[in-house]
C-alpha cells in the first residue's frame, strides 16, 4: 500500500471515531481513488458502469473541460448503496481528503437515515451495471441506431415519474366498459359465439390522471416490444433511484456542509491545515448571485435550527414548550424525517432569508433584474422549485383519447408557461413511444391550447 | 472497532464508457453542422477568419428536448452581499452562462460553440457539387525559372564537369585491365551534368467577380457577395490548379480593382451593368484566353439598373456566356418582397443557355443555396 492510501486510512480511521461519537450512524463506505477522468465520468453518467448514452458523453465532454480549464473541480463523489461508494479525486491534499472524508460519511449517514431513502435500490450499481449490459445486447441486435432513437425518446420523458414518496398502489388502468355503437355487430359478422355480444374492445383511460408518463406508457402503449418496455423500465428505475436525491439536495449538502465542518474542529490540525480548511470550506460554501447554493442554504438553515432549539426564545419557550438544549437531537429528527419542501417550509425562517439576503429575479428584457425580496414570496418561490425540481407537471389524462387509443396528456398549469418549440418537439418524442397521435393540454396567455402530433405534423389549437 | 469502511486504488479504466459517447456525441453535433450549413456558410467568424485552421461555429445545444418552462418567463432565486434592493440589474442576457439542475436553476443560452476545421467544413459544403459545364481546357504550360540538374551526358560545358563521376569513370577504365587505381583521364572518361527546365501543366481557372458599387446597395450586399466569393473560390481551389480572381466593381463606369477596394467601396450613382460586362469581356480577350481558361464570371447587384442599359446588357451577357464555363447573376434584395426586377427578367427572356444561372438572394440564408445552385452537378459533366 503506498503512502497516500496509508495516510487516507488513518485519516478515515479517526475520523470515523469522531463522527461516531457525535452521533453519525453512516452505512460501511467503500474510499476508492480515483483519476480525474474516472470522476468525472462518474458524475456524468451518475452511477459507474450505467449505459452508454451521447447525452453522458456530451456531460461527460463538458465537466472534463471545465477540470481541464481548472474551472471546476470534484473533489468527491458518492454512491448511495449499501455499503457506499465513495469515490476521491486523485491528487487531492492530505487535509482536503480529511474535509471530503467527512463530507462522505455525512451523506452516508443522510442515505441511511432519512426516510425519503427507505425504499431506494441500495444495490444500483449492480443493478445499472447489469440494465447496461442488456442495453448492449438490444444495441447489437435490433442496432445502435435504433436504440439510440427509442432511448432519445425515453430519456426525453425521463422526468415523469411520481415523485410523490409514498405512492397509493398503481394498479393496471381499469378496462371501462367499451363504447357501444349501432355497427358493432358487423365486426363479428360469421362469428357465432360472439353474435351480438359486448364487444372486447376496450377503454384505457386512468381514473385519475397519472403523473409516472413512463409507467403508464410501458404499460398501455400497445406496439412497444419486450426490449422497448424493458428500456423504459430501466430509466424509469434509475430515475426513481436519483429522485429522493434530488428532493433533499439542499438538506443533504447542508448536513455534510455541517459536519464536516464540525468534525474538522474536533481533529488536530496543523496551523497550515486549518488555513487551506477555511479557504476550501469557504470555497465550496460561496453563494453566488445567480442562483442558490445548496451548501450554503441547507448549512445555515440547520444551525439555525440547532441555535432555536439549544437557545429558545422565552416566548419559544413559553408557547411551544421548547425546553432548550435540544438543538443536537433536533437536528438529527429533522434529518431523519424531512425533504427540501418541508425544511424550507418550516425551517426557512423571515430572519434566515434576510441575513442571508435571498432574492428573487427575472428576466426583464434583455436584463436579469431582482424583482422581489419578500421574504414569504422568496421561501414560497424555493418552496416551488422543490416542489416541481424545475420541471412542469404534466398527467396523463386520456390514453384513449378519441376512442382511438389516442394519448391526453394535460399540463397542470400553475402560471408558469411552457417552452412551447421544446414542448412541440417532446411530443414527437412521445409519440416514437406511444406511435398513435398524442396531445398536450396546456395554457398560452391564458388560454388553454391542446398541441398535437400525429406522427407528420405537430398542430396547436385553442382548447 | 470493526473496520465499517476500506479504501483502495483500483484501475477503473476497464468500465469507461465517457471518450466512446463522447465521440458519439461529438458526431451528432458533425450531423447538426450538416444540416445548419445555410446558416453556418454565411457566418462571418468564418469569411474574416484568414489564418487560423479552427473556426468556432455556434450551434444550438444539441439537448433532448423536454417539458420545461419558458426559461424567460421564469423565475430565479439568487443571493446578495446584504445589500440588494428590488430592481438590481443582475447582468445581461449574454453575460448569464451555464445550466445547473434543481431548486435556482441559473438561467443559461442554449448554445454550444463547435470547433471544425475550414476544411471539413468546406468538404461538408463541396459534396456533390460539381463544375458544370466543364470543357476541356488546353492545358497551360507553365515554364517556371527553376531549372534541374538530372542527367549525366558524355558531352558538355566544362564549367558543368561531375568531377567525381569522371574521377570514376577512369578508375573503372583501369579497372578492366586489372589496375583498379587512377591513372589519369582520358577524353571517354569526361562526364557532364545537364540541366532541364522545369515544365508543369497548370489546369487553370478564373473568377471574374462583379460587384454593383452604386447607391442602392448597402453593407448587407457587400457582405453577401463578400461570403459567395469565398465559398466560390475556395471550392474551384478544390478543382483547379491556379484559379485567379479579378475584381470588377462598376457604377455606370467599370474599373478594375483589387480585392480590399472590392468588398469596401461604395459609391453612389446609378447602375449600367452593361460597363462590367463589356469590361469583362475585354479582360478576357486580353488576359484569359477561353481556350485555356475556364472562366467564371459572377455579378451581383440589386437588379436596379437604367432600363435602357437592359437590352446592351443581355447582349453583353450572351456573349459571356459564350465563352465562359457559367456565367452568374445574384440579384441581392434584403427583405425579398420585391417583384422580379427588370434585369433579371430581361436576363430570363434574352439570355438562353443553361450555363446562365440566375439566383436571388435574401437572406444570409440564401448563400449556401445559391451556391449549390451554381455548381450543381448534371449528369454527364466531366468531374474536375
Amino acid at each position: 500500500m503506498d503512502s497516500e492510501l496509508v495516510a487516507t486510512q488513518k485519516a478515515i480511521e479517526d475520523i470515523w471515531q469522531v463522527a461516531e461519537r457525535l452521533g453519525l450512524d453512516p452505512f460501511p463506505i467503500e474510499f476508492e481513488i480515483v483519476p480525474a477522468a474516472m470522476i468525472y465520468e462518474f458524475g456524468a453518467y451518475g452511477l459507474p458502469g450505467r449505459f452508454s448514452h451521447w447525452t453522458h458523453g456530451k456531460a461527460y465532454h463538458q465537466m472534463k473541460t471545465m477540470y481541464d480549464y481548472g474551472l471546476s473541480k470534484i473533489y468527491e463523489l458518492v454512491i448511495n448503496t449499501n455499503p457506499c461508494y465513495a469515490f476521491l479525486l486523485e491528487g487531492n491534499s492530505l487535509l482536503q481528503n480529511k474535509l471530503v472524508i467527512a463530507h462522505v460519511i455525512a451523506h452516508c449517514d443522510f442515505f441511511k437515515n432519512n426516510v425519503y431513502f427507505q425504499r431506494t435500490n441500495r444495490r444500483m450499481v449492480e443493478s445499472a451495471s447489469a440494465s447496461a449490459e442488456r442495453i448492449r445486447r438490444y444495441e447489437f441486435l435490433h442496432g445502435t441506431v435504433e436504440v439510440e432513437k427509442f432511448l432519445d425518446a425515453v430519456l426525453s420523458i425521463q422526468e415523469h415519474i411520481d415523485p410523490d414518496p409514498f405512492p397509493r398502489k398503481a394498479g393496471k388502468v381499469e378496462a371501462h366498459a367499451a363504447r357501444t355503437t349501432p355497427y358493432d355487430d358487423l365486426f363479428y359478422i360469421g362469428d357465432e359465439k360472439r353474435g351480438m355480444e359486448q364487444p372486447a374492445r376496450v377503454r384505457r383511460t386512468p381514473e385519475e390522471p397519472r403523473r409516472d408518463l413512463l409507467l403508464f406508457i410501458t404499460e398501455n402503449a400497445v406496439e412497444l416490444e419486450d426490449w422497448q418496455r424493458d428500456i423504459i423500465d430501466i430509466v424509469r428505475a434509475e430515475m426513481l433511484y436519483f429522485l429522493p436525491q434530488a428532493q433533499t439536495k439542499i438538506m443533504n449538502e447542508g448536513w455534510a456542509s455541517y459536519w464536516h465542518s464540525r468534525i474538522l474542529r474536533e481533529l488536530d490540525l496543523s496551523d497550515d491545515e486549518s488555513i487551506e480548511f477555511a479557504r476550501m470550506h469557504a470555497g465550496v460554501l460561496a453563494p453566488s448571485r445567480q442562483h442558490i447554493n445548496p451548501y450554503h442554504l441547507g448549512l445555515k438553515i440547520l444551525e439555525n435550527i440547532q441555535k432555536r432549539w439549544d437557545a429558545p426564545t422565552d416566548e419559544e419557550r413559553r408557547s411551544l414548550g421548547r425546553r432548550g438544549g435540544e438543538g443536537h437531537q433536533k437536528i438529527f429528527d429533522v434529518r431523519g424525517t424531512e425533504n427540501d419542501i418541508s425544511f424550507l417550509r418550516n425551517y426557512l425562517t423571515r430572519r434566515l432569508v434576510e441575513d442571508l439576503d435571498l432574492y428573487i429575479y427575472r428576466q426583464d428584457g434583455d436584463e436579469w433584474r431582482i424583482v422581489e425580496k419578500s421574504w414569504e414570496r422568496v421561501r414560497e418561490m424555493l418552496v416551488n422549485a422543490a416542489v416541481t425540481m424545475g420541471q412542469p407537471c404534466i398527467v396523463v389524462e386520456d390514453g384513449d383519447y378519441h376512442g382511438n387509443r389516442e394519448l391526453y396528456l394535460k399540463h397542470m398549469y400553475e402560471g408558469q408557461a411552457l417552452d412551447l418549440a421544446y414542448a412541440e418537439k417532446t411530443l414527437r418524442q412521445v409519440h416514437v413511444l406511444w406511435r398513435r397521435t398524442v396531445h398536450l393540454e396546456t395554457v398560452i396567455d391564458g388560454k388553454r391550447v391542446l398541441l398535437s402530433y400525429d406522427g407528420a405534423k405537430n398542430d396547436r389549437a385553442v382548447a | 472497532m470493526v473496520a465499517q469502511f476500506s479504501v483502495s486504488k483500483d484501475d477503473w479504466s476497464l468500465h469507461r464508457k465517457g471518450p466512446t459517447d463522447q465521440a458519439r456525441h461529438k458526431e451528432k453535433v458533425k450531423e447538426a453542422i450538416k444540416n445548419n450549413l445555410a446558416d453556418i456558410v454565411s457566418e462571418e467568424s468564418i469569411i474574416t477568419s484568414d489564418g487560423s485552421k479552427v473556426i468556432k461555429v455556434p450551434i444550438r445545444s444539441l439537448n433532448l428536448p423536454r417539458f420545461r418552462f419558458d426559461s424567460g418567463k421564469k423565475d430565479y432565486a439568487g443571493q446578495g452581499n446584504g445589500d440588494s434592493r428590488v430592481g438590481d440589474k443582475l447582468g445581461d442576457q449574454s453575460t448569464s452562462e451555464g445550466s445547473g439542475k434543481g431548486a435556482g436553476d441559473s438561467p443559461g443560452a442554449d448554445y454550444y460553440e463547435a470547433e471544425i476545421t475550414i476544411e471539413e467544413l468546406a468538404e461538408m459544403i463541396f459534396t456533390d457539387l460539381g463544375l458544370p459545364n466543364l470543357q476541356r481546357k488546353q492545358s497551360q504550360e507553365m515554364t517556371s525559372e527553376a531549372i534541374r540538374f538530372d542527367e549525366i551526358r558524355k558531352k558538355g560545358v566544362f564549367s558543368n564537369l561531375d568531377k567525381r563521376r569522371t574521377l570514376l569513370e577512369g578508375v573503372k577504365r583501369e579497372a578492366l585491365h586489372g589496375h583498379p587505381i587512377f591513372g589519369g583521364l582520358k577524353n571517354e572518361d569526361l562526364r557532364f551534368r545537364t540541366w532541364q527546365e522545369d515544365i508543369r501543366r497548370e489546369t487553370n481557372a478564373v473568377v471574374i467577380a462583379m460587384r454593383d458599387v452604386s447607391a442602392s446597395m448597402g453593407e448587407f450586399e457587400k457582405y453577401i457577395s463578400r461570403s459567395f466569393y469565398y465559398w466560390m473560390v475556395k471550392f474551384l481551389r478544390t478543382r483547379y490548379q491556379n484559379v485567379k480572381i479579378v475584381f470588377i466593381a462598376h457604377h455606370t463606369e467599370a474599373k478594375e480593382v483589387d480585392e480590399e477596394t472590392f468588398f469596401r467601396l461604395g459609391e453612389s450613382g446609378g447602375t449600367k451593368v452593361s460597363s462590367a460586362y463589356s469590361m469583362a469581356a475585354e479582360i478576357i480577350e486580353r488576359r484569359f484566353d477561353p481556350a485555356r481558361w475556364n472562366i467564371y464570371p459572377f455579378h451581383f447587384s440589386d437588379g436596379d439598373n437604367w432600363n435602357d442599359d437592359n437590352t446592351l446588357a443581355v447582349r453583353l451577357a450572351n456573349r459571356l456566356v459564350d465563352i465562359c464555363n457559367i456565367f452568374g447573376y445574384g440579384e441581392i434584395r434584403a427583405g425579398g418582397q420585391y417583384a422580379m426586377s427588370t434585369l433579371m427578367s430581361a436576363f430570363y427572356t434574352g439570355v438562353k443557355s443553361e450555363r446562365f444561372i440566375g439566383v436571388t438572394i435574401a437572406d444570409k440564408k440564401d448563400v449556401y443555396p445559391a451556391l449549390r445552385q451554381f455548381f450543381k452537378k448534371k449528369e454527364g459533366d466531366i468531374d474536375g
